[in-house]
């Protein structure tokens, strides 16, 4: 199973939304830099991600989200990981495609 | 084997690269970048596959004249694939219709394949590098 990054922001860039036409269900989905806009509650993306969360395990970067000050706003099953935590995701799946 | 590995065509291992691409050529270096790199793998005699999907697809577009913008097209590098054993070159159903365009608007042959499709191909590979 993949790890797909997602890093930019899924307001702004369709990346996440071909991510999601492709990722097979149980792969990991970890959001990363401005990515993290994307774990969001209240988002109009919000939705989108929550439906995924059924089929696919969702990440956070926590040193991100935290930089953006929207730690208050993670979506509820999202999980925060740190450097540390997404280096050990890289390990658990298969191979990590960076979507840019 | 670390020497044969660096020689091109020296008979190495050989690895499933998927190349996958999703931007327009000339706003930006990514699509000239992935071509590059494509062709570096191949030299190594690596088994190359490439998607194209999104705005990725306009990379393949025919007709493509830089001539009056004073950039290089590139676009007829992408027929010089074949020459270099590169001709799993996929684009996704979804991207094209929302494009709308077919095979026929394309400087290559390629396979149309549906995003679910493509997801099944990425689990069989040994490296993805994504532009």
């Amino acid at each position: 199973m993949l790890l797909h990054t997602i890093n930019k922001s899924p307001l702004v860039n369709n990346a996440l939304s071909t991510c999601l036409r492709m990722a097979k269900d149980g792969s990991g989905i970890l959001f990363i830099e401005d990515g993290v806009y994307g774990a969001l509650t209240g988002t109009e993306i919000t939705a989108v991600v929550e439906k995924a969360m059924k089929t696919k395990k969702v990440y956070a970067l926590e040193p991100d989200v935290k930089a953006r000050g929207v730690q208050d706003r993670v979506i509820k099953g999202v999980q925060l990981v740190d450097y540390s935590g997404f280096v050990d995701l890289t390990t658990e799946y298969d191979k990590v495609e960076s979507w840019l | 084997m670390a020497d044969e590995m660096m020689e091109p065509g020296g008979g190495g291992v050989t690895k499933k690269f998927l190349y996958v691409n999703r931007k327009a050529p000339y706003g930006t270096i990514y699509a000239l970048e992935s071509l590059e790199v494509v062709l570096i793998g191949a030299a190594f005699e690596q088994d190359v596959s490439m998607i194209f999907a999104d705005d990725g697809i306009y990379q393949l577009k025919k007709g493509q004249d830089t001539t009056a913008s004073d950039m290089k097209n590139f676009s007829p590098t992408y027929r010089a694939l074949e020459m270099y054993d590169v001709e799993k070159l996929y684009v996704e159903k979804e991207s094209m219709d929302a494009r709308g365009l077919t095979p026929d608007d394309l400087v290559v042959p390629v396979e149309v394949k549906t995003a679910a499709e493509l997801g099944d191909l990425m689990e069989n590979q040994d490296v993805i590098l994504s532009f």
